[in-house]
């Protein structure tokens, strides 16, 4: 409240009115702005220009707008969405879809803690990093297996680079993405 | 879900059994944690890659429009002065007249030039050996410069020798094994050793076709270009040069050519640069292997004709200026035919391929076409060809196929717009017309550089390029955000943000992806406008300038330096005030304003600030500073 003078009934009431539609508006906008992301996400992999993306990409887009699904959860998603296994998918059923995704927080961000446990988890010996050999066993050969160029990645990327192992601690930390999304 | 997890488990055990003292449903529970977490930020790192990219490229063709506007400035004034029956063509071959005529042959320029014996570099002997294009390569490996003795000889070898070659040369892979195509080269050294290791020398049995850009933008054109033409003395059955859009005068006065051989050879350089453009000019224009594949730099409009292509006198046609020469020349009956030879040959060499049906005007580069399958089937169908090779575009993956695999987009200069863009390719195609492609990437560190590092170095520099754009149309953009906040509270919505963007840049990017590499945003979400013009200025000083002016001048400020370089006749980096005077007084007098010289000399000794009797190009910005103005109003009320 920054208004420090008096307020007559009708401006108090003016106000609260003005308040109650920007709240609805907020709610209006903040859907419009939702599907504005998903399409501009959308977009950037419309190599044609006809509003459809390859099915392989669409992990990429959902990662994108920010959220976490695991390979299975992705794999539900396509099967809903989907052109019957066409390879292609739509924005007409992207979009509704992708909408209550965001709306419903369906696949939250990993916290850091949680993420610094799972390493934890694979640090049997408790030396605070990972061997490749080690890292590469757990995330070739278990949970959603990565492919070698996958493991290759992550090993360069990761890597400390005189000591070839991988302290995964300062790895959360600077694996940070950009704010806002 | 259980069920999942029991599968993988059983799985696990099944194909791993040494792991079974480790596996349980704890590390296994972990092990996803971690590849969710990674595969995300690969996701997003790919986004960022992407958007890059879209930067590089819209940039890059907005750049060229600006090419487009250039030529509209030159067809103002000779719009004028087609009226008072004058021959248009006099303009521009007096401001582009070179020193000589270019058609005269002339033996003694080489020869007469001491090579000192201090000179370490390679010495050629004509006609080339292998030894010979085993010591350039060396050279070249090492930081070393041809003497321009030989670089003279060299080209007027090559000149000779291209001027026997068609238009269109048609090669078979019968009598060899396979056929090496290679796209863009800019300047790429480096580019051009990998691909001359991976896949060997140019030989009887490595027959090789270069499409066209091999100069320009890169650092080492002269290199490039030397080794080409080397080569193609040396096995001119086996080594084909197809012209490319930069093998040009006025791109190279631009994007860089010529300040190449302007600083390496400070002597001779401009006897070079003539000799070069000789060349240029002489490039056979196409390639058809077998008869079925045809190579292009460019691509094809729905007028082109091979047989009409082959018939043309190719080193008549003065490329650039392609506006305003085609409509000067329109205008005069005689040069009609002329008209039409110039559109094939730009056509050829400037057009891009779309995804819609039809063949519209290239709009972004200022010439030839975007041309539709329908377009391509039609013409493959026309000379029984089977698919059409062509460059002149960067792919990320160093080459494309599209319109159904009937047009292949090859491009050899790999981290074309910075370190980490791009693969390069070339294609390799043997008797059974089959092309088959290999990709690599140079890389300037010996350790490799990680994706992360990559993506956020190409990343930066997109960005960097992309606030200079906001910088150079920022009054427009001000009134653009000051129309959805009038109330001045230096705010506007994320929505409202990249509409005005996207209404006044008209680059198609992903506005609000990138908005938080732009601008700030404001507590409540809100887009601070004004943050976008921080940490941004122009990179040359203006005096005392309004920021309307300061603008438009650093907008059009390559424009500006090509103009003073066609009129930098020597390339010295000097105009002397004889020049400038020269220069003013044909604008002037094909504006039909009648200003008498002694106003001329003054503005001409106004402009030389330091009184040293020339002008550089600082000065020559000013004087366009103070007389923009008049400049504009001139061609505004000419033009009625």
């Amino acid at each position: 409240m920054m208004s420090q003078t008096d307020e007559t009934p009708a401006v108090a009431k003016r106000r609260d009115n003005n308040m109650a539609e920007s709240n609805n508006q907020s709610a209006e906008t903040k859907l419009s702005d939702v599907h504005k992301r998903i399409k501009a996400a959308f977009e950037t992999f419309d190599n044609a220009a006809n509003n459809t993306v390859d099915v392989r990409e669409i992990g990429t887009i959902i990662y994108s707008l920010g959220c976490f699904p695991s390979q299975a959860d992705l794999h539900d998603f396509i099967a809903e969405v989907e052109e019957d296994h066409s390879g292609y998918i739509h924005l007409d059923r992207f979009l509704p879809a992708m909408t209550k995704v965001l709306l419903e927080h369906k696949f939250p961000p990993i916290p850091k803690d949680l993420l610094l446990q799972a390493f934890e988890v694979l640090d049997k010996d408790n030396k605070g990093y990972l061997e490749p050999e080690e890292l590469t066993k757990y995330m070739t050969q278990e949970g959603e297996p990565f492919t070698q160029e996958e493991m290759e990645e992550m090993l360069t990327g990761l890597a400390d680079h005189e000591r070839n192992v991988i302290y995964y601690k300062d790895v959360i930390n600077q694996l940070a993405i950009d704010p806002d999304m | 879900m259980f069920d999942r997890w029991c599968f993988c488990f059983i799985a696990g055990c099944l194909l791993s059994s040494f792991l079974m003292s480790t596996v349980t449903p704890k590390t296994m529970k972990a092990a996803v944690l971690i590849q969710r977490w990674y595969r995300r930020y690969m996701a997003r790192l790919e986004m960022r890659r992407r958007y890059t990219w879209n930067i590089f490229q819209s940039i890059e063709y907005a750049g060229e429009q600006d090419q487009l506007q250039l030529s509209s400035f030159f067809s103002f004034m000779l719009d004028n002065f087609t009226h008072m029956f004058t021959f248009p063509p006099d303009l521009i071959s007096q401001l582009l007249d070179p020193v000589v005529d270019p058609w005269l042959d002339r033996e003694i320029c080489y020869s007469l030039i001491l090579v000192p014996e201090s000179y370490s570099g390679p010495r050629l002997s004509f006609p080339l050996s292998v030894s010979d294009t085993n010591a350039l390569l060396a050279a070249f490996k090492e930081q070393q410069t041809l003497h321009a003795r030989y670089v003279l000889q060299l080209l007027y070898e090559t000149k000779k020798l291209l001027k026997q070659m068609p238009n269109i040369i048609h090669l078979s892979t019968s009598y060899t094994k396979e056929i090496t195509i290679c796209g863009d080269l800019h300047g790429r050294l480096d580019d051009l050793l990998l691909i001359f290791y991976k896949n060997g020398l140019p030989s009887a049995e490595t027959p090789y076709v270069f499409n066209g850009d091999f100069v320009d933008r890169g650092k080492k054109s002269v290199e490039v270009v030397i080794l080409l033409f080397a080569y193609l003395l040396l096995y001119p059955d086996n080594m084909h040069l197809n012209r490319g859009n930069h093998e040009d005068y006025i791109m190279n006065l631009r994007y860089g050519f010529t300040k190449e051989v302007m600083q390496k050879y400070k002597t001779h350089g401009q006897e070079i640069l003539q000799l070069f453009q000789d060349v240029f000019s002489l490039l056979p224009v196409a390639t058809v292997i077998d008869g079925k594949i045809l190579i292009v730099h460019g691509g094809i409009s729905d007028q082109t004709n091979l047989d009409f292509l082959s018939s043309i006198e190719r080193h008549k046609i003065l490329l650039p200026f392609t506006e305003t020469t085609r409509f000067t020349l329109c205008l005069i009956v005689v040069h009609l035919i002329e008209c039409f030879h110039l559109e094939q040959i730009v056509d050829v060499l400037w057009s891009d391929p779309k995804i819609q049906e039809g063949c519209s005007p290239n709009t972004f580069r200022g010439g030839g076409c975007y041309f539709g399958p329908d377009v391509t089937q039609r013409l493959l169908l026309q000379h029984g060809l089977q698919l059409l090779i062509r460059s002149h575009e960067c792919k990320q993956e160093g080459y494309e196929l599209c319109h159904g695999g009937q047009v292949i987009t090859i491009f050899s200069a790999s981290n074309y717009y910075e370190e980490g863009s791009n693969r390069g390719a070339y294609i390799k195609v043997g008797r059974e017309l089959v092309p088959r492609f290999y990709q690599y990437q140079v890389s300037r560190t010996t350790r490799k550089l990680t994706l992360t590092q990559r993506v956020r170095a190409a990343e930066g520099s997109a960005l960097r390029a992309l606030k200079e754009k906001l910088f150079a149309h920022r009054s427009e953009l001000m009134c653009g955000f000051q129309e959805y906040d009038q109330n001045y509270t230096g705010r506007v919505s994320v929505s409202e943000w990249a509409l005005v963007l996207e209404a006044v840049l008209r680059l198609d990017l992903p506005w609000r992806t990138l908005r938080p590499h732009l601008a700030r945003l404001a507590p409540d979400g809100s887009v601070e406008y004004q943050s976008c013009f921080e940490d941004m200025g122009p990179g040359i000083p203006l005096p005392q300038v309004t920021s309307n002016l300061a603008e438009t001048l650093f907008r059009y400020r390559t424009d500006i330096e090509i103009i003073f370089n066609i009129i930098d006749k020597d390339h010295s980096g000097l105009i002397s005030i004889e020049e400038f005077r020269h220069t003013w007084r044909l604008f002037s007098a094909h504006l039909g304003v009648a200003i008498d010289d002694s106003a001329i000399d003054d503005l001409a000794r106004s402009i030389d600030f330091n009184k040293d009797g020339s002008i550089d190009f600082t000065e020559f910005l000013e004087a366009f500073r103070v007389n923009w103005q008049i400049i504009m109003d001139l061609l505004k009320n000419a033009h009625q």
